[in-house]
């Protein structure tokens, strides 16, 4: 009988402490978001293809422009697994430089949590050290779309960072060997592809499906326009499912027949640079990617006289081309503790300072001014757009939680089974209108 | 009397007490709370979660990427079990049994690969499958035409679960030999020469003193299989292949951890997190039940 009591204390003891302890966490995050005194801001970057010195010269110059202020950097590569802890326990950085489109998707969680600041007054702000306002110096066309006002109200609560074209990388001494010309249409593509197999080239390879994200966005602008564009980033039913909708999965589809027998084997975290090496092989003719190839490949054996091209993608109408620009976001959760200097920050990313600064990393603000500073292998990149190809910003529109309903990977990842034969175009074009229907 | 004993219980439980306290914090409040997190709709950040009590287990039912990954898990414990177990017993046999030169050596390289990280044997094995220079393709290609493709060990959806279990077993391997050598070696070795002396192969040994000796050992590792491989299997799909191609290597955990961080539903993850703790459980049990033999003594 005793015995029992004493244990029931020992229990009661146990599970209070442990109560107590959770208690404890919460009340302190709870209390922690209205001190706005305090001059450290927390900044947490992802060091991505440019490097973690970047950051740190840009939070030096903020310091700088800012006495008093002490700038407290998180670098990491996969800055995920870093903060998303701290976060859990309440501990929020001011500032997150972290793109959308990652595996972990830790930036969608966030919007789809209502977990972001809303940052539209940044726009207005002055720039730190600059008479200009942020309107004034970034460049037209990168505001207003899903990529920065996820829930598509006018209200922004991400701002662009890192710009970069995206389209087809190729070797252009190989193309040149053979007395080929870049493809302008996708028939031409399709075309080059017959004669490039008969060399034993194939056509086409992805590193992993995930980067055939900006070749559909191109693709589908280019099918249907803007206003198509932007029906299907809103999983409209009609959009995946109409003739337009079966025009993206059917071209799609010819270039997946004519990719590499070994780029599926290959298309995973662990294995996807030996598939960019095919391009660098001349094994295959074309990979979807972005400017950080360069850089990411430059150690790389490579084909005698191989010279890096770049295109956008071919056009299924003849006017139209498109080149779908990537750009990462910068943004404030809610539950930071100084916001109105981080709003100050995010609007320091776009003086001149910030952006050569960025420069020397490689990494491309988009700000009006950036064009004359680029070097010549930049040029030829962000070229692409004053060669015809249109302007394309944007991407999904951020959807509801849906349990079992994974979006890019039945869109993207589905198209392994497409690549490989197990999985007829059809049935991949049903399951993504049935994963578009859920997510509406 | 009463009284030095109700402090003797007083003292016992004192001293159970600290591990009484952190076994609560540490095993029972997070078991609890995943089971709670279960019935809920929540991002993962956001301070609303919603209460949608066994829905997450209803949706979960009709999960066809999950039942998928059930299905992989399971294929995975039976196969990397029952080769596993083949194998580290007929080593074991042999490293105790039979005395030749270099046992110290065999046993060190059998040992290996449990040593290293799991990121490493996936990268290893990552060279081996290659579809082009890989290992195996290059062997093989010594029996084929010039222009042979190769298999796609990686790639073939077909395929690819196997590569993941000879991964696997050959990881474990190592680790359950030493195991079984241990309690082999314990075997007095007067069973053998009795045994021996009435005409009792080398064969007839391993079934009739060998397997039946060592059977509680072999019992205990059962679970050990069913728990390292349902772990394991995680950290080399989530370094190898990533779940992929297209899904056809998704595993419990990884379903779990897509679902819970990538997918913005942690409350299905967690249902699903409660689904593996069940399924873990029920089938560590039913193992224990219909090995249950006899005991026998030396």
């Amino acid at each position: 009988m005793k015995k029992r009591l004493v244990f029931a204390v020992m229990a009661t003891a146990a599970v209070s402490l442990i109560l107590a302890a959770c208690g404890s966490s919460k009340s302190s995050s709870s209390t922690s978001t209205s001190s706005s005194d305090s001059k450290t801001l927390k900044v947490a970057a992802l060091e991505g293809g440019y490097g973690a010195d970047v950051w740190k010269q840009v939070a030096k110059d903020f310091e700088a422009a800012n006495p008093g202020v002490k700038v407290k950097l998180t670098i990491d590569k996969k800055l995920e697994s870093v903060i998303s802890p701290q976060m859990k326990a309440g501990d929020y950085p001011d500032v997150v430089h972290l793109a959308t489109g990652r595996p972990d998707g830790l930036t969608e969680t966030m919007i789809k949590g209502n977990n972001m600041e809303n940052i539209s007054d940044v726009m207005n702000m002055k720039i730190p050290g600059e008479s200009k306002t942020v309107k004034d110096v970034i460049r037209p066309g990168f505001d207003g779309t899903l990529a920065t006002e996820p829930y598509g109200d006018g209200k922004t609560y991400m701002m662009p960072m890192f710009y970069a074209p995206t389209g087809l990388f190729y070797n252009k001494a190989l193309l040149k060997e053979n007395g080929w010309s870049v493809p302008k249409t996708w028939d031409e593509m399709i075309a080059l592809g017959q004669k490039a197999k008969a060399k034993g080239i194939a056509l086409f390879t992805y590193p992993t499906t995930g980067y055939m994200d900006s070749l559909s966005y191109s693709l589908l602008a280019d099918i249907g326009g803007k206003s198509y564009f932007n029906k299907a980033m809103a999983y409209d039913h009609d959009a995946w499912s109409g003739s337009n909708g079966t025009k993206y999965f059917d071209s799609v589809g010819q270039l997946l027949k004519q990719t590499a027998s070994t780029t599926v084997a290959n298309a995973s975290n662990e294995n996807y640079r030996k598939n960019q090496q095919l391009i660098l092989d001349n094994k295959a003719l074309f990979m979807p990617n972005g400017t950080w190839v360069v850089d990411e490949m430059k150690d790389a054996p490579r084909a005698k006289g191989f010279e890096w091209g770049f295109t956008a993608l071919p056009s299924i109408k003849a006017d139209d081309q498109y080149a779908y620009t990537y750009f990462e976001q910068i943004w404030v959760p809610k539950a930071a503790k100084n916001k109105t200097l981080a709003k100050k920050f995010i609007a320091f990313m776009y003086s001149d300072k910030a952006a050569k600064d960025f420069l020397k990393g490689g990494a491309v603000q988009p700000i009006k001014t950036i064009d004359s500073q680029l070097t010549t292998q930049q040029k030829t990149f962000y070229d692409v757009y004053n060669q015809g190809a249109k302007v394309l910003v944007g991407g999904f529109k951020n959807a509801k939680a849906v349990e079992g309903v994974n979006w890019t990977d039945t869109l993207f990842g589905e198209m392994t089974s497409v690549t490989s034969g197990s999985k007829s175009v059809k049935s991949w074009q049903s399951d993504v209108v049935k994963a578009a229907d859920q997510l509406r | 009397m009463t009284g030095s004993n109700s402090a003797r219980t007083r003292f016992i439980w004192l001293c159970l007490s600290p591990a009484v306290i952190l076994m609560a914090i540490f095993m029972l409040y997070p078991v609890v709370s995943v089971f709670q997190m279960s019935l809920y709709k929540w991002g993962g950040y956001s301070p609303d979660k919603q209460f949608v009590g066994l829905d997450n287990f209803k949706i979960l039912a009709g999960d066809m990427n999950f039942i998928r990954s059930f299905q992989n898990t399971i294929l995975l414990i039976v196969v990397v079990t029952v080769f596993t177990l083949a194998f580290a017993l007929v080593f074991a046999a042999i490293l105790t049994r039979v005395k030749f030169k270099g046992i110290g050596l065999f046993r060190v390289i059998f040992y290996i690969p449990n040593i290293l990280s799991i990121v490493v044997i996936s990268a290893m094995f990552s060279a081996i499958y290659d579809p082009t220079q890989g290992l195996l393709n290059s062997f093989l290609r010594l029996f084929h035409p010039a222009n042979w493709a190769g298999i796609q060990w990686l790639g073939n959806e077909k395929i690819v679960i196997f590569s993941l279990a000879i991964t696997l077993i050959w990881q474990a391997i190592g680790y359950y030999m030493v195991m079984y050598m241990s309690s082999m070696a314990s075997i007095p070795e007067d069973l053998y020469e009795s045994s021996a002396l009435d005409g009792a192969g080398v064969l007839k040994q391993f079934f009739s003193i060998t397997l039946p000796l060592t059977w509680s050992t072999i019992r205990t590792t059962l679970t050990f299989f069913v728990i390292s491989t349902i772990n394991l299997s995680f950290l080399l799909v989530t370094a190898m292949t990533g779940g992929g191609p297209n899904g056809s290597t998704e595993v419990f955990l990884s379903y779990m951890y897509k679902q819970a961080n990538t997918n913005s539903a942690y409350g299905y993850g967690m249902a699903i997190g409660v689904v593996v703790f069940g399924f873990s459980f029920i089938l560590s049990a039913v193992l224990q039940a219909i090995t249950k033999r006899d005991i026998y003594e030396f």
